[in-house]
Order: structure tokens, then sequence, then C-alpha cells
């Protein structure tokens, strides 16, 4: 394989070389990010992948690098990427660390091909699909590893915005925050009904103080949460409706009066422990 | 054939539903249960639910219709202990058994069933003095 031996042979001969002006070429690339970047550790990375990328050349006439041998070079990448995305960078500024190699090799192909321009060209070519390639799939990893940050996000934003507090014997309140959408009132409604049981609680306050606003959608599922909650026994009241979500309500013709509403969380825990016949008073001020 | 046994206790007549619910049970339930409720003068009727499951549209619709034959019958229903997959499956069914008295367990049951048949009891203790 004479073609691919070529790629070797430069890579071999001038690594030291390269690795240089590739280091340089990113630096310069990156002359604005130079809190992100670290001058060593480009050059470890560097090394790494060019030593990678020979022992893959020799394989395989450096065409598919979906292929098993190149797998080491492909998982480098992705660490590479990932890391990347997780720092902060843009997906053009992880990309960059493969297409910035470009420039160092050809100029070195440049130099050793210079008789031979059909060669030169033919060899240019080559390289320039394979580092297109391996360029595209530090971007593709990029944007796996952003899902997956967002995904994790979502997932932790969901089992924190969740609890079930127990206010009383026998009353449970639910502070919802933020958007509600079918998602997180399936588990909101698992993890009451769950604690209804558990506490065998009568009561529970369902508070909307921290939901921003309040459409037809929302107001099926909060309905939806609190027929489920009656269909095991449990009475629930929705407090913390604010003037402008009680004029939404009624413009939008949703019929909250199967349900007690309450303004704030405390009238509408005083009506819970009027059901359960607890009665408070203050103690007489001494003196 | 299978059947859903009713126990009396005074007033109230108990069904514990200890197996899965299939149609031709639930007719058969209905049945008996109308039956029992003209035969006993029964004025409460508590359905556990505890150990149910599973419940589809037609098993939520026979437990609501059970419970209107019963007040049609002058006896009132508390369905008691629905698991909260089951209360989520029958919101998401669309079935929120409206007209259904619904209670935590079989205590808080007996307890409002109590409370509901409460004036009935007294006022047929009242008659039987009479007598």
């Amino acid at each position: 394989m004479p073609d691919s031996n070529r790629i070797l042979d430069i890579l071999k001969k001038n690594e030291a070389q390269i690795l240089t002006d590739w280091a340089s070429e990113q630096t310069a690339a990156m002359a604005d990010r130079s809190d992100l970047m670290n001058d060593a550790e480009t050059r470890i990375q560097g090394k790494e992948f060019l030593g990678l990328l020979q022992t893959a050349v020799q394989f395989d006439g450096a065409s598919d690098v979906q292929a098993a041998e190149w797998e080491p070079v492909r998982d480098m990448l992705a660490n590479v990427s990932r890391s990347r995305a997780l720092k902060g960078f843009t997906p053009s500024e992880t990309a960059n660390f493969v297409f910035s190699l470009k420039k160092p090799l050809f100029v070195h192909l440049q130099q050793e091909l210079r008789a031979d321009p059909a060669a030169l060209a033919d060899e240019l070519w080559k390289i320039t699909i394979l580092l297109d390639k391996l360029g595209l799939w530090t971007t593709e990893v990029y944007q796996r590893s952003r899902n997956e940050i967002i995904a994790r996000q979502q997932q932790e934003l969901l089992e924190l915005s969740t609890p079930v507090v127990k206010l009383w014997d026998g009353v449970l309140a639910v502070p919802l925050i933020g958007t509600l959408d079918s998602a997180r009132t399936q588990i909101v409604m698992e993890a009451l009904l769950q604690m209804i049981v558990d506490t065998g609680s009568e009561i529970a306050i369902i508070d909307i103080t921290g939901v921003p606003t309040v459409d037809t959608l929302t107001a099926q599922h909060l309905l939806k949460a609190v027929s489920a909650a009656r269909l095991m026994g449990a009475d629930c009241i929705i407090s913390g409706i604010r003037p402008q979500i009680a004029q939404t309500i009624v413009h939008l013709g949703v019929d909250l009066t199967t349900v007690t509403t309450k303004a704030t969380m405390a009238d509408a825990f005083r009506t819970a422990m009027q059901r359960l016949g607890t009665a408070f008073t203050r103690p007489q001020a001494k003196g | 054939m299978e059947r859903i046994p009713i126990l009396r206790m005074g007033d109230v007549l108990l069904v514990t539903i200890q197996v899965d619910m299939y149609d031709r049970l639930a007719m058969t339930l209905q049945d008996d249960l109308t039956i029992r409720i003209s035969e006993t003068g029964a004025h409460g009727v508590l359905i556990d639910i505890s150990s149910l499951d599973i419940v589809d549209s037609f098993i939520g619709r026979v437990l609501s219709n059970i419970s209107l034959m019963a007040s049609v019958l002058d006896a009132t229903t508390v369905v008691v202990g629905m698991q909260p997959a089951v209360a989520i499956t029958l919101v998401e069914l669309g079935l929120s058994l409206q007209g259904v008295k619904t209670a935590l367990n079989v205590e808080r049951g007996m307890a409002m069933l109590r409370a509901s048949t409460h004036l009935v009891d007294e006022k047929a203790e009242d008659a039987h003095r009479e007598n």
C-alpha cells in the first residue's frame, strides 16, 4: 500500500515538527479562549492523536473511519470532544482540534511530493477526506455529550422539584414549582398518591404559587391529580392561586368548581385543620 | 363458577375483592350485590379493592354502576383502598367515578358509612321501640 504509507512516512518522519505546528495552529485559532485552553494539554492530546493515527493508517488505506481499526482514534477523539463539551467549548472550537491538523500536514506533503503534482493532489484529497470525517465525528460526539448533559439536568430538575411534605397528621402538602407538563404531573401525581397511602392522609394541599402560568393543559393535569387522589379517598385543596391566574382560569373557561381552592397555603391549612376537627388557640399573653 | 363473597356485618355489606376482576365476575358481583341489598335491607356497602392491581374501563364502570344501583336501593356505597396506579389509570381513562364515595382504608370507610347510616339506625331503633 504505497499510498497510505506515504502519509505514514510523513507522520513518522516529521512528527515533532507537525506536532509543534499543530499546537501553534490551535493556540492561534483559540487565541480569545485562552482561559479554556492550555498548551501542555493540547500537546499531550496532539501527541496521543498522532500516535493513534499512525497505527490506524498502517492498517487501512485511510478510508473508512468507522472500521474497527480506527476504534482507538475514534475513542480518543470522543474523549476529547466530551471533555471539551463539558468545559463549554463551541462545536466549531471542538472540531477545530482535528481541522487544524490539515495545514501542518499539507505543508509537509507539499515538501515531500513537490516533484509529483498528480500524487500530491491525490494525497491531499485523501487526507482531506480523512480529516473531514474525523472532524465530523468529533462534532457528532460533542452533540451527543451535550444532549446527555441536558437529559441529566432535566432528570435532576424533575427529582428536585417534586417534594411531597407532611404538614400535620393527615395533611400533606405539594408545593409545585415551575411549568407543569405531562411528565412532571405524572411524577407529582405518583409521589402524592404513594405518600397518601404511606401516611394515610385524608387531605392534600397542592400549592401552585411557584407555577408561572396556568393554561388549559396545566389545569387539566391538576384536575387529574385531584380526581386520582379523590378516588383513593383523599381530598385535595389547591392553594396559591394568584390574581392573574384566577383571571386566566375564568377566561379559559376551566371549571374548578369541583375543587376547593384557596388563595394562600395558610388558608388551605386552616381549612384542612377545620375538616380534621383540630382548632388552634393563641395562648394568653402573660402579665 | 367463581364468585366474590358478600359478607353481612349488621347494617353493612362487606365485599372484599381479592382476585383479578374479569368482566363476567364483575357482572356476577353486580347481580349478587343488588339481590343481597334488597334481601337484607342493608344501608351501607363497603367495597375493598386494595388488592386489585388492574382495573380497566369496564370494571371502572361496573364499580360506578354498582354504587348508583345501591343508592337507588337506599344504600350508600364506599369504595376503599384503591391503589395509586389504579387511581391514575382510571383518571387517564377519563373515569373519575363521580358520585362514588371513596376512603383510604376499611376503617375510614366504615366510619364514613356509620356516619351516613347513623340517622337511619336511630330511626329504625325508635320504630323498633315503639313496637
